[in-house]
Formats: C-alpha cells, sequence, structure tokens
C-alpha cells in the first residue's frame, strides 16, 4: 500500500509537476490509445514508420546531440542491421524475433569497425568521414549482388505480425523501451551509469576531459556501440515491417534524415527526436496530397522553424514552459511566481534582490 | 589508356578541387558546413543550360551572368539564413540540407527530372600525349585550374586574403585586431559558391544535366577535404587529385566501374586516414592529438 502510494507521489511530484514530462506522458498515453479510434491500415502504417524512425533518430541523438560527434553515415548502421536480418530471415530461416536482435548485434560489430578509423578524428571530420560508409556499402552491396540481391535488394522478408494493430502494439512498445533506456543510459543525472556525464564533458571540452582522467575514446566508443546498438534495432524493425531490404536504405538522404528530425526537434535530449519525427513525418504524409511541392514546402516548413528557433522545438518549448528555481535548482511550472518545494519566489528582480539582501543585512 | 586516364583524371582532379578548395574556405573561415556547396554547382550548370541552350546568349556573357546572378543568391542565402544561426552546428547542418534539397526540388519543378546535355563551348579535338582529347576537356582544365591559382594568390598576396587567413586561424583575436569578420565571410562565401559556379559552368557540357547532380559531388568534395587533411587549401586541392584519378581509374579498369567508383573512392580516403589520421597534408597541434 506504501508503495504505491509513493508511487503515485512520484508520479505527481517529478511527471505531472514537470511541463515537458507531463506532456510526454499524456502524448504516450494518446499514442497507445490511437488503435482503438483509428482502424485504418494506411494510417497505423504511417505511425509504425514512426515508431520505428523514433528509435532511428533517437539513437543518432546518443552520438550526435550527447557527445557532439556528428554521425553523418547513421544509415550504414541501419542499412547494415536491416541486411543482416532480411539475409538471415531468408537464408537461414531465421524468426523475427532472433533476427532482429541479430541485426543489432552485427551493426555494433560493424559500428566498432567504423569507429575504428573514423573515431581518431573529432567534429567535422568525423562527420565527413563517416558519410563514407553508406557509399562504401553500397559499393559491397552491388558487388556481392548473389547475396544482397544488388539493385532489387532482398524482398519476402518475414512480417512480424499480419494484423496492423498488434504491428503498432510491438513497434510502440519497443519505441518506448528503447527511449527510455536511451534516457537512462544519457542522463547525466544518472548515479549507476556515469555515462551521461561524461558525454556531456566530452561534449563540452574533450581535452579537458582527458586531463581529469576520463577515457574518451572508451566513451565515445560505447556511444557510437549503443548507438549503433538502436540503428540495428530499428534497421531490424523496419526490414520485418516493410519485408524488402534495398540499398534505399543506404542512400545519402537516409542518412540526413535522423539528424533532420533530431535537428529539428532538438538535439541532446531524447525528447528531441521523438518530437521531430512525430511533427515532420505526418507533415510529408500530408504532403502528399500535393506531390509536386511536397519535398518544398516541407523543406520550407523546416527552415523557417529552425530560424525561429535554433536549438530546436523541444529546447525552445521548454524554455518558455519550465522555470528552474534560482535557489533549489527544481523545475516548475511556468505559471508559478513561488517554487513548489522551497517557496522562493521565481520571478525575481534585480532590484528585488538587492532590497532584499539590504533588509538581510539591517537585520 | 595510359594518357586517357591521366587526362581524364586531371579534369575530374581539378573540378573536384574547386569544390574542396571553396569548401574548407568556408568551413575555415566561417566555420559553416555547407552541405548545399554543390547544388550551388548543380545551379551553375542548369544556369548554363537555360542561358547558352534556350536562349543561345554567348558564352561569355553567360557565364558572367550566371556568376553574378549565383554569386548574389549566396550572399542573400548566407545574410538571411546562415549569419544568425551559425552559432547552432546542428541547425547548420540541417538548414544547409534543407536549401539543397529546396533547390533540387525547385529545378525538378522547373526542367522535370528528364536529362539534360549542353553542348560544349568549343568544338574539336586537340591531341596531347598521343591521345585525342576534345579540346572542352582541356578547358575545363585550364579555367578551374587558373581559377584555383587566382584564389591562393588572392589569399596569400592581397590584405583581404591576409585578413581571411587570419580569420581562419583565430576569430576572436582577429575581430580584436579591427577585422570585420563578418564581411570577410561574406567574402568567403562569394569566393568559395564563385569557384564551384564556374567548375559546373565549364563542366556542364561532360555532365548529364538532373536535379540530383548535387549528391556524387558533395561526397567526394568531402572526401578529398578529409584526405587532403584538416584545414589545409593545399591538401583538399591534392586530395581531390587523388580523389579524381581513383575515379577515373576504377571506371576504366573495371566493367561495372561507375557502380562502385564512389566506394572505391571512400575505401582509399578511409585506409589512408587509417595510417595517417591527420590526412595527408593536415597539421595536428600537440593539444589537439588524441
Amino acid at each position: 500500500m506504501r508503495f504505491i502510494r509513493r508511487q503515485f507521489r512520484r508520479i505527481r511530484q517529478d511527471i505531472l509537476a514537470i511541463p515537458g514530462r507531463a506532456i510526454a506522458l499524456i502524448f504516450f498515453t494518446v499514442l497507445c490509445l490511437i488503435p482503438l479510434v483509428i482502424s485504418a491500415p494506411y494510417i497505423l502504417k504511417i505511425l509504425i514508420f514512426m515508431n520505428i524512425f523514433v528509435i532511428y533518430a533517437a539513437s543518432w541523438d546518443v552520438l550526435g546531440g550527447f557527445t557532439g560527434q556528428f554521425c553523418m553515415g547513421q544509415g550504414a548502421l541501419f542499412g547494415i542491421a536491416a541486411y543482416t536480418a532480411a539475409i538471415l530471415n531468408l537464408k537461414a530461416d531465421l524468426p523475427a524475433w532472433a533476427s532482429i536482435p541479430c541485426g543489432a548485434v552485427m551493426s555494433v560489430f560493424a559500428g566498432m569497425l567504423i569507429a575504428i578509423p573514423s573515431l581518431r578524428l573529432r567534429g567535422i571530420y568525423f562527420s565527413l568521414v563517416s558519410l563514407a560508409f553508406p557509399i562504401i556499402l553500397i559499393g559491397v552491396v552491388f558487388g556481392f549482388s548473389g547475396l544482397t540481391g544488388g539493385e532489387m535488394g532482398l524482398s519476402g522478408v518475414q512480417i512480424i505480425a499480419r494484423n496492423p494493430v498488434v504491428l503498432y502494439f510491438i513497434t510502440l512498445a519497443t519505441m518506448i523501451f528503447c527511449l527510455l533506456a536511451m534516457l537512462k543510459l544519457t542522463s547525466a543525472t544518472n548515479k549507476i551509469f556515469r555515462l551521461g556525464i561524461v558525454l556531456l564533458a566530452i561534449q563540452e571540452d574533450e581535452i579537458s576531459a582527458r586531463c581529469v582522467g576520463v577515457n574518451t575514446i572508451g566513451y565515445k566508443l560505447l556511444a557510437f556501440g549503443i548507438s549503433a546498438f538502436f540503428s540495428g534495432l530499428a534497421g531490424g524493425l523496419y526490414v520485418h515491417v516493410l519485408r524488402i531490404a534495398g540499398p534505399s536504405t543506404l542512400e545519402l538522404m537516409f542518412s540526413f534524415n535522423p539528424i533532420i528530425w533530431t535537428a529539428f526537434g532538438g538535439m541532446g535530449s531524447i525528447a528531441g527526436s521523438a518530437v521531430g519525427v512525430y511533427v515532420l513525418y505526418p507533415v510529408m504524409e500530408l504532403l502528399r496530397f500535393i506531390p509536386k511541392f511536397r519535398m518544398l514546402i516541407f523543406t520550407g516548413i523546416i527552415i523557417a522553424v529552425i530560424l525561429c528557433m535554433p536549438e530546436g522545438v523541444v529546447h525552445w518549448v521548454r524554455d518558455k514552459l519550465e522555470l528552474s528555481c534560482p535557489r533549489c535548482k527544481l523545475i516548475n511550472t511556468f505559471l508559478r511566481q513561488q517554487c513548489r518545494a522551497c517557496g522562493a519566489p521565481l520571478h525575481i528582480t534585480v532590484k528585488q534582490h538587492q532590497e532584499q539582501v539590504q533588509e538581510h543585512a539591517a537585520l | 589508356m595510359f594518357s586517357i586516364i591521366l587526362i581524364k583524371g586531371a579534369m575530374i582532379g581539378a573540378v573536384y578541387a574547386s569544390l574542396a578548395v571553396g569548401f574548407s574556405l568556408v568551413f575555415g573561415v566561417a566555420k559553416i558546413i555547407n552541405l548545399a556547396h554543390t547544388a550551388f554547382f548543380m545551379l551553375a550548370a542548369y544556369a548554363v543550360y537555360v542561358l547558352v541552350m534556350i536562349y543561345h546568349w554567348p558564352i561569355l556573357a553567360s557565364m558572367g551572368v550566371l556568376l553574378i546572378g549565383i554569386s548574389a543568391l549566396a550572399i542573400l542565402i548566407y545574410l538571411l539564413f546562415l549569419d544568425r544561426i551559425r552559432e547552432h552546428e546542428g541547425a547548420v547542418l540541417l538548414v544547409t540540407v534543407a536549401l539543397a534539397v529546396a533547390f533540387q526540388e525547385i529545378l525538378l519543378l522547373a526542367f522535370e527530372s528528364t536529362y539534360r546535355a549542353v553542348d560544349p563551348f568549343m568544338r574539336g579535338t586537340a591531341e596531347l600525349l598521343g591521345v585525342i582529347v576534345p579540346k572542352q576537356e582541356l578547358l575545363i582544365f585550364g579555367v578551374t585550374v587558373l581559377c584555383l591559382l587566382a584564389t591562393l594568390l588572392f589569399l596569400h598576396k592581397t590584405r583581404l586574403g591576409l585578413s581571411l587567413r587570419v580569420t581562419a586561424q583565430d576569430r576572436e583575436t582577429a575581430n580584436l585586431m579591427g577585422i570585420n569578420v563578418k564581411w570577410v565571410c561574406l567574402v568567403s562565401v562569394v569566393m568559395a559558391v564563385a569557384l564551384a559556379a564556374v567548375a559546373g559552368a565549364v563542366v556542364s557540357p561532360t555532365l548529364t544535366v538532373e536535379p540530383y547532380m548535387w549528391s556524387h559531388p558533395l561526397v567526394m568534395m568531402f572526401a578529398a577535404v578529409i584526405l587532403g587533411g584538416l584545414g589545409s587549401l593545399k591538401g583538399s586541392f591534392i586530395g581531390a587529385f587523388i580523389l579524381g584519378y581513383t575515379e577515373v581509374l576504377v571506371v576504366f579498369l573495371f566493367p561495372a566501374g561507375s557502380f562502385i567508383k564512389g566506394s572505391v573512392a571512400m575505401l582509399i580516403m578511409v585506409v589512408i586516414l587509417l595510417v595517417r589520421p591527420e590526412g595527408l597534408f593536415g597539421v595536428v597541434f600537440e593539444e589537439e592529438r588524441l
């Protein structure tokens, strides 16, 4: 009984009291309830792909947003897992629940291979090198067309579930689980794994991090591995939903997509990638009604939004909705005048502060 | 056979070099990763198609017009979009990708996705090293190399060039020394775009002009910049030639060469990085070594 009460209190104080988290909770509840209202297979299919791409975009964010290493070749990791899952499923008759994790593990191995030459470089040079790997892989795909199907790709991969509602819930559950895992892994306040805070340190100043004795290369590799694992998971799911593994996953735009989504939603917060996908992907689908101007309007929207909020949507909204208490650093709703824990005034001006100090001195 | 490869490689290398030098100039001075750089290359090719093939303007006049037009477009884009978000790396990536796609879509709307061809500026052939070479290819090589030399001379012999190099080395100090950093950034952007536009204009007769032609040069340009080394214009130049020759060799020697030319070039870049992480001519400061 006490446990339940404690959990309720936790929800009320740690989630509902913080606007960003409350919105996320409401949003995911709505996502869970959507199949009750909508049963059109087409819309469900779009939602399923959105769920998968959220994992993909968030996996880019682990490396790009938290560590500051912009990987422009995320498509390579996604594609390797997609091809591995498809080949295992078609040639070795592995069921989906086995081939998807195998694909993810393969993607981690490939990620380590990619990391050896590329993580020696930093910043933009890492980005440019990582761009090479999807292109190399295209060469491999065309070179071993017996195994990979060449330009046509591999078709007839087993689908996870025939019923779109079941498929939707499977992808939704995987997505929520992956997002929570990535949030926990990269959280800077996590006491068990120090990963989040170290990644932040690397992003801020890698040399200083090295000077205080952090094995930055090891941590970057770890971040890259995590990123590769989750993109691999997304790749495996994608192949088992779409039923085709083709070279389109290795194209330039496919690697740029997670960057577009995450930079739009806000980097350095896993929520940003979710916002990016859930806003931009439906916009893209809606614009199908005007196919000629589709991409043009899409890019126009992106540019307009990012010029207003260069940090990304999530950070902008959060700045508007949340106030950090100047005394105890607890996050408050923007409507409050006083901190909900310590009662300190939230909107204090310099003049008021000086008056308070003088009063204090007079006492 | 050998001399064909020599000449073709030099031509392609020169084109990549003018793209790569421009890109590393903008990155060095303005700290902008411009993914839309080759979109300007594509725009120049289309401008040549429209002015020369449709309106039958003389070539020199249309070159002048397209250079002014594309430079003006670059200034507009820089001042409207890039200048205010320069501090946010992710936003810059996003906006430049979006711009490149927007150009692609505008061209798709205007010209549809059919392949276009431009007549060569100079007809006829010349004999060089025992090979018959179209004069157009010699023109491409000559014009791009001349432009690159002019860029180098500008950077090393004029005061404005000096202030560009200084800003690339240390932005804050340059600002303190009275250099107008914003103006210098603008100059670097215009120079880079002009280089790309000249390359795109002269090379257009040998390429198929289509709205997706920006992505392959973009990748090769990145590879050239990385291969040549961090922040070294000479490195970008030589890296571009290495990649140009690789591409030509692969196309000539392998049966399905044009499918895998990109992959082989990238593979060479990765191998060189394994041996020399800072690139061929990169300078590694002691504090930056990891």
